[in-house]
């Protein structure tokens, strides 16, 4: 064993309470960071997987259509036009070409998955009940990657074929529907093709079970009057949190509008990104304090250890051994403190999400633990625990031994 | 190098204390020291000997003149030259034992061996309880130096000082603190390491009956080395 390692361990053992202490210190400082993080980042990431249940990560859009004035654009001198420019409503619209763009899209890197889709506001009937809808035409089995609407049927079965049809759950109550109830669904309340409803899903989105219907996308064509078009690409990407940059590039690419999720919930991600920022801070300060406490009792340690440092020195031992000596000592209490406080934080985490429950018996607060997060924690205590280390150890090493040897 | 060459060779060597007002306790000291002399050194308490054994002893360094020991010119040698030295060819004995407390007495003589080989080895620990039985404490090895007395400790320092086969050790008072039975104790060990190891000592005390039991006494004197 090196000799640092040996004095290392022996000055702990001496040091008992000492060393008991600033493990127990590390150990609640791990842990409450290891219970911060496990909790924040499993909130986050089911919020996250909920936001991204019912929306694909980037929708492409053909570009809006702009309104050309139609004006002489060089009025006579000496004459003012006062001119007032009016959007012109946007119709369900394809776009031009998409087979070329999807396969465009499609090879971009990171997207991994494309589907077309036609999508469009209409109206469903039942009795006299009406609703506005949105009336969505796609492949399913395509769509799958992207919108698992397959997985989230409550009743009946997909794909719809023909004139059949999904609805979303709060939809299928207001209308009274279910499995194998007709639908009319045209684009205005008293026109349109008669569907039959096949299966209901649950998205997990209020608006979207309220509104969405799908139908094949052949279905959707014709109810849009876009035969043969598609007026969104949705894309999934393989990182969540590439798809504004992909989305960048797509609108670079192919002049299309391209907006991915992160766009649509920028408010949502204001609030993760605040809610990082703030655990940071909570462990930016955790870590400090763990910094602080372990310095100054290694300090004190040096100081009542100094005539022995000295002796040491006397006896042939370097200053870079003496260094490591109290750098050792550092890094195997940040260690030790990190095994308890993992298992301390671990524990505190597990615990604390079967205390509330969901009504389908999932944890109202999940949270996220695995071994990336331990072995990050660990090599961080065992860090601080060296950092904290240094400015005593060099204070040891820096002791003149004959100074610290003198007996008067 | 020749064992006829001095072990150990002070010329003019002095030492300032302060920086603004100067005190010069050593005032030009010439010493030399053979193989395996036993040397006592006496002076009157702040005459300057623990200043000498730690400029000796490569703790500190002289204000001005030279030191050679053991074929090394000690100004020659940086930092981490001075602790090779150390550790090759020193030995200390101090008045206050000096133990380390966080290691049982055999850990205790382990540690020149393991600050010149940079690890504990196996092998240590034999050659550690050879030199505790030299002292005869072989059946003290594993009990913490708290719970050993006075002169116990300080032949556990006397197996820590030998256990290296040092060619110099540098003992300030070593008995100066212990009863003249237990000091008589101590001395016969350093005086038998002598005769048997070829060992040099020097041997700072304030014990004439000791003092004349050496090969050799000399004095310090305002600053200077006086022989008797
Ligand atoms: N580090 C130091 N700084 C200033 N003066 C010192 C220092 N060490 C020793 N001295 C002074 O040097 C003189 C000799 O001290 P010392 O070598 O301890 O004498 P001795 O061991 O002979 O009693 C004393 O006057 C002491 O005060
Ligand atoms: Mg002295």
């Amino acid at each position: 064993m090196p000799t640092e390692w040996f004095l290392a361990l022996r000055f702990l053992r001496e040091g008992r309470s000492q060393t008991a202490l600033i493990i127990t210190g590390v150990g609640v400082g791990v842990g409450v960071i290891v219970f911060l993080t496990a909790l924040i980042s499993g909130l986050q990431a089911n919020l996250i997987a909920q936001t991204l249940g019912s929306q694909a990560h980037i929708v492409v859009r053909p570009p809006e259509e702009v309104a050309r004035p139609q004006l002489d654009p060089a009025p006579a001198a000496g004459l003012t036009v006062l001119s007032r420019v009016e959007r012109r409503p946007q119709r369900v619209r394809s776009i031009v070409r998409w087979q070329q763009e999807l396969r465009a899209v499609s090879q971009l890197p990171g997207v991994v998955a494309v589907a077309p889709v036609v999508s469009g506001p209409a109206f469903a009937t039942r009795g006299t009940a009406s609703r506005a809808v949105l009336v969505r035409g796609s492949d399913l089995d395509q769509l799958e990657p992207i919108l698992p609407v397959r997985r989230r049927l409550v009743a009946g079965h997909a794909p719809p074929v023909g004139a059949e049809a999904l609805v979303g759950a709060q939809l299928a109550t207001d209308l009274g529907l279910g499995v194998g109830d007709r639908v009319r669904l045209g684009l205005d309340a008293d026109s349109g093709e008669v569907f039959t409803v096949v299966g209901v899903f649950d998205l997990g989105n209020k608006d979207v079970n309220g509104r969405w219907v799908l139908v094949p996308l052949r279905a959707a064509q014709t109810l849009h009057g876009v035969v043969g078009g598609a007026t969104e690409i949705e894309v999934a990407v393989s990182q969540v949190f590439d798809a504004e940059a992909i989305a960048e590039r797509v609108t670079a690419e192919t002049g299309l509008v391209a907006e991915s999720w992160m766009e649509r919930n920028a408010q949502l991600l204001v609030g993760l990104r605040s809610q990082s920022s703030s655990s940071l801070m909570i462990q930016v300060f955790v870590i400090l304090a763990v910094v602080m406490g372990i310095a100054s009792v290694l300090i004190v340690s040096v100081v009542q250890r100094s005539r022995e440092i000295g002796i040491l020195r006397a006896m042939g031992t370097s200053r870079a051994r003496v260094l490591r000596v109290f750098l050792i000592q550092g890094g195997i209490v940040g260690g030790v403190g990190a095994v308890l406080g993992s298992a301390l934080g671990g524990a505190l985490a597990k615990f604390f999400e079967t205390l509330a429950r969901n009504a389908d018996g999932s944890p109202t607060f999940p949270v996220q633990l695995d071994a990336a997060l331990f072995l990050r924690t660990a090599a961080l205590a065992v860090l601080i625990g060296i950092v904290a280390a240094a400015l005593p150890a060099r204070r040891a090493a820096r002791l003149d031994p004959a100074v610290a040897i003198r007996h008067d | 190098m020749t064992d006829a060459a001095p072990l150990l060779r002070l010329e003019g060597v002095i030492k300032d204390y302060g920086e603004e007002v100067v005190t010069r306790v050593l005032h030009g000291v010439d010493l030399t020291v053979t193989r395996g002399e036993f040397v006592a050194l006496e002076g009157r308490s702040g005459s300057g000997k623990s200043t000498l054994l730690n400029i000796l002893g490569l703790l500190d360094r002289a204000t001005a003149g030279e030191v050679w020991l053991d074929g090394s010119r000690v100004s020659d040698l940086d930092d981490a030259g001075l602790t090779e030295l150390r550790a090759r060819s020193l030995g200390f004995i101090f008045q206050f034992h000096h133990l380390i407390n966080a290691l049982s007495a055999v850990e205790n003589v382990m540690m020149p061996l393991a600050a010149r080989a940079g690890r504990v080895k196996r092998d240590m620990r034999a050659r550690a309880l050879a030199a505790l039985a030299d002292v005869g404490l072989a059946d003290r090895a594993d009990e913490s130096p708290r719970r050993l007395s006075g002169g116990q400790q300080q032949r556990v320092a006397i197996a820590r000082a030998l256990v290296a086969d040092p060619p110099l050790i540098l003992a300030d008072e070593p008995t100066g603190n212990l009863d003249s039975t237990t000091a008589d104790e101590v001395f016969a060990l350093l005086r038998r390491a002598t005769r048997d190891k070829g060992v040099a000592v020097l041997m700072v005390t304030h014990d004439m009956d000791l003092a004349r039991r050496c090969d050799r006494v000399v004095e310090l004197l305002d600053g200077r080395i006086v022989d008797h």
